[in-house]
C-alpha cells in the first residue's frame, strides 16, 4: 500500500441532503492532512465514514490499506481518533481511561503499563494521571483524548476539530503536540479545522471542502500563491457600487465584497493604495479605513466560494452547542 | 467476541457502582421501605396459614424487585456515554457489539445482585426466613438469570432513546405492572381470573416464585415447580439478550 487514506468516490447522504458528495483524495504516509471548511461542510461526516462508525451511501475508502466497508476491525485497529466532542469518562481517572481503551484494543497488562506512561508523557499529564477527569481543564482533557488515541499505537490519527473551543495558548500547546505525533512519532495526521491559521500554520497539504466537495487542494503556500499579489481591503460608503467601479480598473484582479468592505487582489499593494483611494475621492466619497496583507487561506477560500468561512457560523443552533460544548469540558 | 472487552465494560461498572455510594443506599432504601412498612403494616391484618408471616412471604418477591429495578435502570448508563460522548470511544474500538452488550450486561447484573443480596441480608435482620445453604445457591441461580434477563431489557430500550431524563419515565410504565403482576406482593392462584391470566404471562412471575421456592424451601404458595420456573426465567433472559444485542447492533454513536 503506497497511500495512508485513499478515498473513492466516499459519498453519504442524509435523506435530500449530501453531506459528503463524491470525495476522491489520497494522503500520502506520514502526511499532516488538513481538511478546512466551514460548519457543515462535511468534514465530520467524512471522518466519521474513514473510522466506519458511519458505512458510506457510496464509494468506499482505503484506510492504512484496509477497506472501510470490508475490514472494519482492521481499520479501527490501526487508527487512533480524537473526536469533536469530548468523549472521555469523567468519572474514572486519567490513568483509568487509558488503561480502559487499551485492554479494549487487546493490549496485555505489560504493554498497557508501559505505554501508558509512555503517552502520558508525551502529553505532560504524568502528575495529573490519578486524578478524576473531571477534576480537568478543557486543555488537559483534550490532551488526554490525544494521549488516548496514541495508546494502541496507531499509523493514523484523525483529528476533528481539535483545538475547537479552547484558548489561544491551548491550542499553541496543542499545535506542539499535533506537530512533535507527526514528525517524532511518524504518524499520519488527518485533522479537520475551521480555524485559517490552523490549517496554514499547521498542516503540510490542506483540502478546502465545502458542500461535501473538495474544492481546491494543494500546499497552503501554493494555495495562497494562486491568488498571486495582495489583498487590500477599502472600507467604504455604498460598496456595492464601488466593486462595480474597481472591476473596471485594470490593474484590480479580483474584487469582493465581505460585509461592509471590498477585498481588492492587487499586486505591489503599497503603490496601489494611493491609486484607489483617489478614485474613491474623486467621486467624493471617503475611504473610511484601508488594510493591506498578504493573501491568507480565508481569502482563498472566498475565491472559491464567493464567501467568508465565518459568515456560516452563529447561528443559534451553533452557538448552543457551543456553549453545551464548554459546559460539558 | 473479546473477553477482554466484556471485562473492562464490566470493570468500569464495579468502579462506578463503589465510587458511588449513596446511589447504592438510595436504590436499597425504596425497596427496603416496602419489606418494613408494606410487609409489617400489611402483615398485621392478614392471616397466613402454616404458621407463616406476611414478611416471610413479602422477602422473596421485594428481593426480586430489586433486582427488576435495579437492573432494567442500570440501562441507563447507555445513555449517559452517548450524552458524554463515551459511548464513541467504545463503539469505535476493535471489538464486536456483542462484547460490549455483554460487558454492560455483567456490570449491570452484578450491582443488581449485589443489592438483592443486600435486601436478602436485611430481610433475615427484620426476621423473614432465611434459606439454609441449598437453597441460598438456588436462590443466587435465581438472581443471576432474573438480573441477565432485566439488564438486557433495559439495556434494549436504552439503545433506541437518546434522552436520559425520558429513560427512566418509560421504564417506570413497563416495570411497575411486571412487578405488581409477578405474585411479588399477593398470592396470584387467589387472584381473579384476568389477573391471573396476566400474571402468568409475566415472566418475572416465574423469577419471584423461584425466589420464594428457593427461600422458603417449598411451600404452598409455590405454584410450579423449580425447573419449569428455570426454564421458562431462562429462555426469557436468553430471548433479552439476544434482542439487545440486536439492538445493540443497530445503534448509532
Amino acid at each position: 500500500m503506497s497511500h495512508a487514506i485513499e478515498t473513492r468516490n466516499l459519498t453519504q447522504k442524509f435523506g435530500d441532503l449530501v453531506a459528503v458528495n463524491h470525495v476522491n483524495l489520497r494522503i500520502e504516509k506520514g502526511e499532516l492532512f488538513g481538511l478546512l471548511g466551514p460548519n457543515g461542510a462535511g468534514k465530520t461526516t467524512f471522518i466519521h465514514m474513514l473510522c466506519t462508525i458511519l458505512p458510506p451511501t457510496e464509494g468506499t475508502a482505503k484506510v492504512a490499506g484496509f477497506d472501510i466497508r470490508r475490514n472494519q476491525d482492521s481499520v479501527r485497529a490501526a487508527i487512533g481518533i480524537v473526536f469533536q466532542d469530548p468523549s472521555l469518562d469523567n468519572r474514572l481517572t486519567g490513568r483509568e481511561n487509558l488503561d480502559f481503551h487499551g485492554r479494549v484494543y487487546g493490549m496485555d497488562k505489560i504493554q498497557r503499563e508501559k505505554r501508558i506512561d509512555e503517552v502520558l508523557k508525551l502529553v505532560g499529564l504524568k502528575e495529573r494521571a490519578n486524578a478524576l477527569v473531571e477534576t480537568y481543564s478543557s486543555g488537559m482533557k483534550r490532551r488526554l483524548e490525544i494521549a488516548r488515541g496514541l495508546m494502541h499505537r496507531p499509523k493514523i490519527m484523525f483529528l476533528d476539530e481539535p483545538t475547537l473551543g479552547l484558548d489561544p495558548q491551548t491550542r499553541r500547546n496543542i499545535w506542539e503536540h499535533i506537530q512533535m505525533l507527526n514528525k517524532r512519532e511518524k504518524i499520519t495526521i488527518l485533522l479537520t479545522t475551521h480555524y485559517m491559521d490552523e490549517a496554514d500554520y499547521l498542516c503540510d497539504r490542506v483540502g478546502i471542502i465545502d458542500h461535501g466537495r473538495i474544492i481546491a487542494l494543494d500546499k497552503p503556500e501554493k494555495l495562497k500563491d494562486e491568488l498571486e499579489g495582495d489583498i487590500v481591503s477599502l472600507e467604504v460608503p455604498q460598496p456595492k457600487k464601488y466593486a462595480e467601479v474597481f472591476r473596471g480598473v485594470k490593474y484590480v484582479k479580483e474584487v469582493k465584497v465581505v460585509g461592509d468592505q471590498l477585498h481588492l487582489t492587487v499586486t505591489g499593494g503599497e503603490k496601489t493604495i494611493p491609486k484607489l483611494m483617489e478614485i474613491v475621492r474623486r467621486r467624493g466619497n471617503k475611504v473610511r479605513s484601508v488594510g493591506l496583507r498578504s493573501p491568507t487561506l480565508e481569502d482563498v477560500f472566498i475565491s472559491y466560494t464567493g464567501r467568508g468561512i465565518r459568515e456560516e457560523e452563529g447561528g443559534v443552533k451553533e452557538q448552543m452547542r457551543l456553549r453545551m460544548r464548554a459546559h460539558m469540558r | 467476541m473479546s473477553a477482554q472487552a466484556i471485562y473492562v465494560l464490566w470493570l468500569r461498572d464495579m468502579k462506578w457502582f463503589l465510587r458511588a455510594k449513596a446511589r447504592i443506599i438510595s436504590t436499597i432504601v425504596m425497596p427496603f421501605l416496602w419489606l418494613t412498612i408494606i410487609g409489617m403494616g400489611l402483615g398485621a391484618m392478614i392471616q397466613m396459614p402454616g404458621g407463616m408471616s406476611f414478611v416471610d412471604y413479602l422477602a422473596p418477591g421485594i428481593v426480586g424487585m430489586s433486582i427488576l429495578f435495579s437492573a432494567t435502570m442500570s440501562g441507563i448508563s447507555v445513555l449517559w456515554d452517548k450524552q458524554f460522548g463515551f459511548m464513541k470511544e467504545i463503539l469505535v474500538a476493535p471489538v464486536s457489539r456483542m462484547s460490549i452488550m455483554l460487558g454492560k450486561a455483567f456490570g449491570g447484573a452484578t450491582t443488581s445482585i449485589i443489592q438483592g443480596l443486600l435486601l436478602l441480608f436485611a430481610a433475615g435482620l427484620i426476621g423473614a426466613k432465611m434459606p439454609g445453604k441449598t437453597g441460598f445457591l438456588l436462590a443466587l441461580l435465581f438472581m443471576v438469570i432474573l438480573a441477565l434477563g432485566s439488564v438486557s431489557l433495559g439495556l434494549a430500550i436504552a439503545s433506541r432513546i437518546e434522552d436520559p431524563v425520558a429513560f427512566p419515565v418509560a421504564m417506570n410504565f413497563l416495570i411497575m405492572p411486571l412487578f405488581f403482576l409477578s405474585g411479588a406482593i399477593f398470592r396470584i392462584d387467589t387472584a381473579p381470573g384476568w389477573l391471573q391470566t396476566l400474571a402468568y404471562i409475566n415472566p418475572v412471575t416465574y423469577g419471584v416464585d423461584g425466589l420464594r421456592g428457593a427461600i422458603l424451601g417449598g411451600s404452598e404458595f409455590q405454584l410450579f415447580p423449580l425447573w419449569l420456573d428455570l426454564t421458562i426465567l431462562a429462555i426469557f433472559s436468553l430471548a433479552m439478550i439476544l434482542l439487545g444485542a440486536y439492538l445493540f447492533k443497530k445503534m448509532k454513536a
